[in-house]
């Protein structure tokens, strides 16, 4: 499984090091897309990531020491707190899309100086979080096999390797947030903000 | 708790208390509204190093205690430092060329 995310590490790693080079490039547009994202909603989601990180830690916990229906309940718990998240998600990909701020054709940015490379951030912006995203849809479809699993008690005290595996993925998918939360939110929020 | 776990596999299936995860845990949450509550603060240059400082100790918090890597097999801390240092090779090595391509002058960057 370590092997499995170290991959996946070079995975995110590709689309991080694409940021940074472009971001050292083209400093202002950056800064001034980054301000079109919602701080609060980004920091409520952070916090709904981490609670389903937690109720997963404890999801191995109780599988750890064989309480079955703990086990099945905090995994409830953690597919509820992942589907919180995407629903925030999915409303902040609406919201973009109803300030034209898709790149494309229709792309508008009011305020932007640079619009083309403004479009670069928010296509950066979309395949992080999109890629991030895609990781925790089939993360909550390995769930809701865990937790059918679960509950006809397949796993014990003694033998609970997938409930482990899975929460390894499960936070590896949080670490990736903890880094795509700053850099995509708040980068360049302050020094920008007393000019728009 | 400890009756719980059987003999073998110990050192693989060590059992975390739960005051460390909750731990871990509120600081995780109070680290992200500081974060986000710093990044409305102007710094100047210093914001994305305070913002990814923060965001590289929580992940620190994450790997360690969430993923189990303190109580992890010497085989685990090595992957996963491997892990680390290759992504610091990407993007050092790429930002060393991207941080002085244009100290020459010279077209082509």
């Amino acid at each position: 499984m370590w092997v499995f995310l170290l991959t996946e590490i070079m995975f995110f790693g590709g689309m991080f090091m694409a940021y940074f080079i472009y971001r050292q490039w083209y400093p202002t547009a950056f800064a001034s897309a980054s301000l079109k994202t919602n701080l609060w909603l980004g920091a409520f989601n952070t916090t709904v990531l981490i609670c389903s990180s937690l109720t997963m830690a404890l999801a191995v916990h109780a599988a750890s020491t064989g309480k079955r229906l703990l086990l099945v309940g905090f995994l409830i718990a953690t597919l509820m707190l992942g589907g919180a998240f995407l629903g925030v998600k999915a409303y902040e990909y609406h919201d973009k899309w109803i300030h034209h701020e898709i790149p494309g054709e229709h792309f508008e940015c009011e305020g932007c100086a640079d619009e083309g490379h403004t479009q670069l951030f928010f296509s950066l912006y979309f395949g992080m979080t999109g890629l991030h995203a895609s990781h925790m849809i089939i993360g909550a479809f390995i769930l809701l096999v865990l937790i059918w699993q679960s509950y006809k008690g397949k796993f014990s005290a003694k033998w609970y390797t997938p409930i482990e595996l899975f929460g390894l993925y499960w936070h590896f998918v949080d670490v990736v947030w903890i880094f795509l939360f700053p850099l995509l939110y708040l980068i360049d929020r302050s020094g920008q903000g007393g000019l728009h | 708790m400890a009756s719980a776990t059987t003999k073998h596999h110990d050192d693989e299936h060590h059992i975390v208390p739960l005051g460390v995860y909750f731990a871990v845990f509120f600081t995780l949450i109070a680290l992200t509204w500081v974060t986000a509550w710093v990044s409305t603060i102007d710094l100047g240059p210093l914001n994305i190093y305070v913002a990814l400082s923060i965001a590289i100790f929580k992940a620190s918090l994450v790997v360690l205690f969430f993923m189990h890597v303190k109580y992890g097999t010497r085989l685990t801390k090595m992957i996963v430092g491997c892990g680390i240092f290759w992504l610091i090779l990407l993007l050092f090595l790429v930002m060393i060329d991207i941080w002085t391509r244009t100290w020459m002058g010279v077209p082509g960057r």
